[in-house]
């Protein structure tokens, strides 16, 4: 996905950009502050959950160029690892979740080394049939409780004090953890890593020509993606106490690709808003008969023929966008 | 009863036709794909779907229609392929110039769109599909009961792959598809119709894909989601063979199909991810995969 869309957050020079940036942030921090005590919480904390992981996701497709058809197994994997440790061996929610992120970070490091042998439209494919293997592992091991799934996961005592079985609690501590979370992501993005990863995406020959080793940072950024994306994982085991088979299906590893894609891939803010869109409208359509599915294939082809930018990403090369300063350079 | 391996001969015999029938069904779909790869650079993930819709054109002609298997087994792929057609000309045409990263999410979004489609208005379970009168029956071979059906599964998909092969190779229209591979701006230059040639490879890889529908729907049931699962397989496939050569995908496909059936005799819990781990090991021997040239 080398074009079609530029980085515009580390070309936000623009003080008019930067000062309404900011303005935005403080904003959305400030109602995702207030959501609680307007919304249905749990939907909230799906959403932020879902949002972490379009983010994660992001860094691989929309910062180093590479198209993982595989995350679900990231995903659903730190899931089982999260529930695993916090209901079998008794860790603490804040350990669990470290402990799911290692455990993506295996996987992503092993399912990495093999499908970065191949480019492109291979990555993709070779990364689609590893999860599906993945999802295989998981329908027949033991731990995993095959069809049933891990059910009534605890969400424990973070720090050992603050009870998380109340809804605030938990609340405040997804939301911090999803905050950590873009925080990293911002990081690596604007890290001089997050720079050769970039110049990877744009053009890999060069990158190779100038001296990187472009295997070793595409496998990097597949394991730092895997990792977030784990975190992702582990936080929504313990939000619904479950975790099941559908969060490591090849649908899930679709679901990411359109929120990142409707959002906008490669911007920061833009696979939140999409994730915020998909998780809304599967909410709003949960109650009705009419199958998602449908709706999720439509949109997906609409965003690749007609919006390839993202809704975010439009916006960005939009007049109105332009005239703000977010895209200084187009 | 005699045994090899500690197996009985039945028991190794009978899975080994299993796999050869799921191995006609991936060289079929994975020649489509690479057929459609080859000119097009998409990845047709609608391939899936393709064959799922040729399944229940068959199955809508029939109790709709009253028409027979044999008809059935001209008519559905030519309405797939038609249908795969259209697509291509009105929609998956505008992304030739885009990454062909695009072209595979485009082909996934079509799929999830027809397959959730066919689960509204069909449900998920499946239906049953009777194989024709005169394919009914078995014979016995003496070492086992080949079901007349499961052989014409078989042949067809050989007579078909092999008809495809030498379509390809040997033909003139052949020769204007492996040119326009090569370098499609020379052969428009020349005089050729390459979008239409683009139109048609598109629309000649569904209709296989519609083929092998109709001809795995008495085998499995017609389902909506009897592609979806498939589809994956089938790529793994094409990695493993390298999407380079036709000859290479047909091969492949049958070679995992038995190694496949073998698995379930010897080591049956790992037979669902055979496949997938025969691909890893591929890549990391032969990143380019057996037949391939490219990487």
């Amino acid at each position: 996905m080398a074009h079609g869309h530029t980085n515009t957050e580390a070309r936000a020079a623009h003080p008019q950009a930067s000062a309404l940036k900011t303005g935005l942030l403080l904003t959305l921090l400030a109602l995702l502050l207030a959501a609680p005590f307007f919304l249905y919480p749990i939907f909230l904390m799906k959403l932020l959950c879902f949002a972490l992981f379009a983010a994660a996701f992001n860094l691989l497709l929309g910062y180093t160029g590479l198209l993982s058809f595989g995350h679900a197994a990231f995903f659903g994997g730190a899931a089982y690892f999260t529930g695993h440790a916090v209901k079998v061996w008794g860790f603490p929610p804040e350990l669990g979740i470290l402990l799911g992120m290692a455990g993506a970070a295996v996987l992503g490091l092993v399912m990495g080394l093999i499908a970065i042998r191949r480019q492109g439209i291979y990555f993709a494919m070779i990364t689609l049939a590893l999860s599906q293997m993945f999802f295989f592992f998981c329908v027949q091991s033991s731990f995993t409780h095959g069809e049933d799934g891990l059910q009534s996961i605890p969400r424990g005592h973070l720090f050992g004090f603050i009870n998380l079985s109340d809804t605030t609690n938990m609340y405040f501590f997804v939301l911090a953890v999803f905050l950590i979370g873009m925080a990293l992501i911002w990081r690596i993005v604007n890290s001089p890593f997050g720079m050769i990863l970039k110049s990877i995406r744009e053009n890999e020959n060069r990158a190779i020509s100038l001296g990187y080793s472009v295997a070793r940072y595409k496998l990097a950024a597949f394991v730092m993606s895997a990792t977030l994306t784990g975190m992702a994982g582990g936080l929504k085991a313990l939000v619904f106490q479950f975790a099941t088979l559908t969060d490591v299906t090849w649908q899930m590893s679709g679901e990411v690709i359109l929120m990142t894609l409707l959002g906008g891939i490669g911007t920061l803010i833009g696979p939140v808003f999409g994730a915020g869109i998909v998780v809304t409208l599967q909410n709003y359509l949960a109650t009705s008969d009419f199958p998602v599915t449908i709706i999720t294939g439509v949109v997906f082809m609409a965003c690749v023929l007609l919006f390839r930018r993202g809704l975010v990403g439009e916006f960005y090369a939009s007049r109105i966008g332009r005239s703000l300063g977010f895209n200084p350079e187009k | 009863m005699t045994m090899i391996f500690g197996i009985p001969v039945q028991a190794l015999m009978g899975q080994l036709l299993v796999g050869l029938i799921n191995g006609s069904f991936y060289a079929l779909l994975s020649l489509g794909l690479a057929v459609i790869f080859g000119l097009l650079r998409v990845i047709n993930f609608a391939h899936g779907a393709q064959y799922m819709l040729g399944a229940f054109v068959a199955l809508l002609l029939a109790t709709h229609g009253g028409i027979g298997y044999w008809p059935a087994l001209i008519l559905a792929p030519l309405i797939v392929g038609l249908f795969g057609a259209v697509i291509e000309r009105t929609m998956l045409s505008r992304l030739y110039s885009l990454d062909p990263l695009y072209g595979l999410l485009f082909t996934f979004g079509l799929a999830l769109t027809i397959e959730g489609t066919f689960r509204y208005f069909f449900g998920a379970s499946g239906s049953p599909y009777a194989a024709p009168p005169s394919l009914g029956g078995g014979v016995n071979l003496g070492f086992m009961f080949l079901p007349v059906y499961r052989g014409w599964v078989v042949v067809a998909s050989l007579v078909v792959c092999l008809g495809i092969w030498l379509l390809i190779e040997k033909t003139k229209l052949g020769a204007y598809l492996r040119a326009a591979t090569e370098n499609p701006t020379l052969v428009q230059s020349f005089g050729v119709n390459v979008p239409l040639l683009l139109t048609l490879t598109y629309g000649l890889g569904a209709g296989l894909a519609g083929f092998a529908g109709v001809l795995a729907a008495p085998v499995y049931q017609v389902s909506p989601l009897m592609g979806s699962n498939l589809i994956i397989i089938v790529f793994a496939v094409v990695v493993i063979g390298g999407m380079g050569s036709i000859l290479g995908a047909i091969v492949t496909g049958y070679l995992l199909g038995i190694a496949e059936g073998l698995t379930k005799v010897f080591y049956p819990e790992a037979s669902n991810i055979v496949v997938f781990v025969i691909m890893a090991i591929v890549l990391i021997l032969r990143p380019a995969g057996l037949f391939g040239k490219d990487v």
